[in-house]
């Protein structure tokens, strides 16, 4: 089992109508690795995610999670394999008809459906809520406050205390940093950092952001026209030596990438 | 696309659409009643839906009645003067009331406020990924945003209906007894005569129908919304013109149904 990756992708595929999104993914995510995906809007980095969530299924191709086909278990072990993953989505995604404690309570509810035995007290787990603010920074006066009564670092951290309240094994974040200033994208990936290292999770990033990708990530891949093309070590990504990631690291307009920006723009793609 | 066959694609494809929707919403239906059935059972959220459904409807509910009822008692005893059958008018404003305007305008008042709301604030979820987010939480959204909506909509039609029937047959009172010369008794007793307990029955039936009917609507375009905010705005407005024609249609359905012999 240890030379199982925690996440394998084989040959995914997903098409919308004609509109080919994911052409033939293969990945492999290990333990403790730190995996980021940068790409191009449109390039199919969201739809990744959604197919490893289970929330889109695949025309084609595997998804294993420890060595099991995500998409070939049955419901309930399915259910289970994916009870393993947290996910930070890119607005937070908080429940605004509910309190910042009562969305950190919902994913921590969520961590006790698959141990109910091991349930705290309404008490102690309000308390643990309060902890896992902590933990990201938010004192406990923000607890009593609504979703959009707070700023999109402080959503983004509670967003962060929620999927992190399931101690899932496998952490996914979607675009982290978007639409933060340098410094709260300083504190998100500060806190991203710390939680990998304290708990040892597996963690797929997908991001425009290049200071992020090479702040969190160990491992890093580019996805471009629904395939990876070009896999290596974070800290490489500004020199990776292929054209279309020095192209869109650097943000250069000439190169590979750009006939096809020009191409967009002339069909309205 | 020849001129000539493009008038049978299209409809080809209109009826391929209606069948695709029916479909979805056939198992969006199923599987939101399935939920009622299996654990775990959010009783905390169905009674406070059950309070902005049912509770929260119904002053506008209230009003509506009254007014309707007062309107059908002018109207039924200026119909009926001209054969001298006005006493008769009691009987058909109880009538009216219990087997048909009641349910109905209930149904659509509270299509028009929470059949829109339902759609706008599932579909807001559906936009800003809390929908995806309850998913990856460990929650069945159509269990946690479905079910219990289905179940207090279904429950609380018939409560507001039967709140309806009084002040509606209240209403045909105030305006028989203040404007047209009738006597409490009178209109009591004629009223009284012209109602069957299968009358007020089958219009609690009718209530429950549509309140399934107005929230699994709302649910169901709330739960398929796309593209911000035009699209959650879309959902409501589908919502509440899809509601209000299947109001009538079942209505006419379940009026065929149970009076018509």
């Amino acid at each position: 089992m240890t030379n199982c990756p925690r996440i394998r992708i084989r040959g995914l595929k997903k098409s919308f109508g004609n509109r080919t999104i994911l052409n033939g993914i293969d990945l492999d995510i290990h333990e403790g690795t730190s995996m980021v995906i940068i790409g191009g809007s449109g390039n199919g980095k969201s739809l990744l995610l959604r197919c490893i969530l289970g929330l889109i299924e695949p025309d084609e191709g595997t998804i294993e999670i420890d060595g099991e086909d995500l998409f070939r278990a049955p419901a309930k072990r399915r259910r289970e394999l994916l009870g393993r993953i947290g996910m930070l989505f890119q607005n937070a995604a908080l429940f605004d008809s509910m309190s910042v404690l009562d969305n950190v309570l919902f994913g921590l509810k969520a961590k006790y459906k698959h141990a109910p035995s091991t349930k705290p007290s309404p008490k102690e787990m309000e308390q643990e809520a309060i902890d896992l603010l902590a933990q990201v920074g938010l004192a406990a006066s923000v607890a009593s406050l609504n979703p959009a009564e707070l700023s999109g670092g402080m959503q983004k951290r509670v967003g962060l205390a929620r999927a992190i309240a399931g101690q899932p094994d496998i952490l996914l974040f979607d675009e982290p940093t978007t639409g933060l200033d340098p410094i709260m994208s300083s504190v998100i990936d500060g806190l991203i950092i710390d939680y990998v290292h304290r708990l040892g999770s597996t963690t797929l990033t997908i991001t425009h952001d290049m200071t992020s990708a090479q702040r969190i990530g160990g491992q890093a891949a580019m996805l471009y026209k629904g395939k990876i093309i070009w896999q290596g070590r974070a800290e490489d990504v500004m020199d990776s030596g292929n054209e279309f990631v020095d192209q869109f690291t650097h943000g250069r307009r000439e190169g590979p990438i750009q006939s096809d920006v020009t191409t967009q723009v002339k069909t309205g793609a | 696309m020849k001129p000539l066959t493009l008038p049978f694609i299209l409809l080809g494809r209109n009826v391929l659409s209606v069948l695709r929707h029916t479909g979805k919403l056939s198992l969006f239906a199923f599987y939101g009643v399935l939920g009622i059935l299996r654990p775990p059972f959010y009783a905390g959220i169905t009674a406070s839906l059950l309070i902005e459904i049912g509770f929260l409807s119904l002053p506008v509910v209230a009003l509506t009645a009254i007014f309707s009822g007062a309107v059908i008692a002018l109207q039924s005893y200026s119909g009926f003067s001209h054969y001298h059958a006005q006493n008769a008018m009691a009987g058909v404003v109880v009538l009216s009331i219990t087997r048909e305007l009641g349910p109905v305008l209930a149904g659509l008042m509270v299509s028009g406020r929470v059949g829109a709301a339902i759609a706008a604030q599932i579909g807001a979820m559906r936009v800003t990924d809390q929908i995806d987010a309850l998913s990856t939480l460990a929650t069945d959204p159509i269990k946690y945003l479905v079910t219990p909506r289905l179940i207090a909509g279904t429950l609380a039609l018939p409560f507001l209906v039967i709140i309806a029937d009084i002040l509606g047959i209240f209403g045909g009172f105030i305006v028989a007894i203040g404007k047209l010369g009738f006597t409490p008794e009178l209109y009591i007793h004629t009223a009284y005569a012209a109602l069957h307990t299968s009358d007020v029955l089958i219009g609690l039936l009718k209530a429950a129908v549509f309140g399934f009917l107005i929230t699994l609507l709302g649910c169901y375009h709330g739960y398929h919304s796309r593209g911000g905010a035009e699209g959650v705005g879309r959902s409501a407005t589908t919502t509440v013109v899809a509601t209000s024609i299947l109001i009538l249609a079942f209505d006419y359905l379940l009026t065929d149904l149970f009076f018509s012999a």
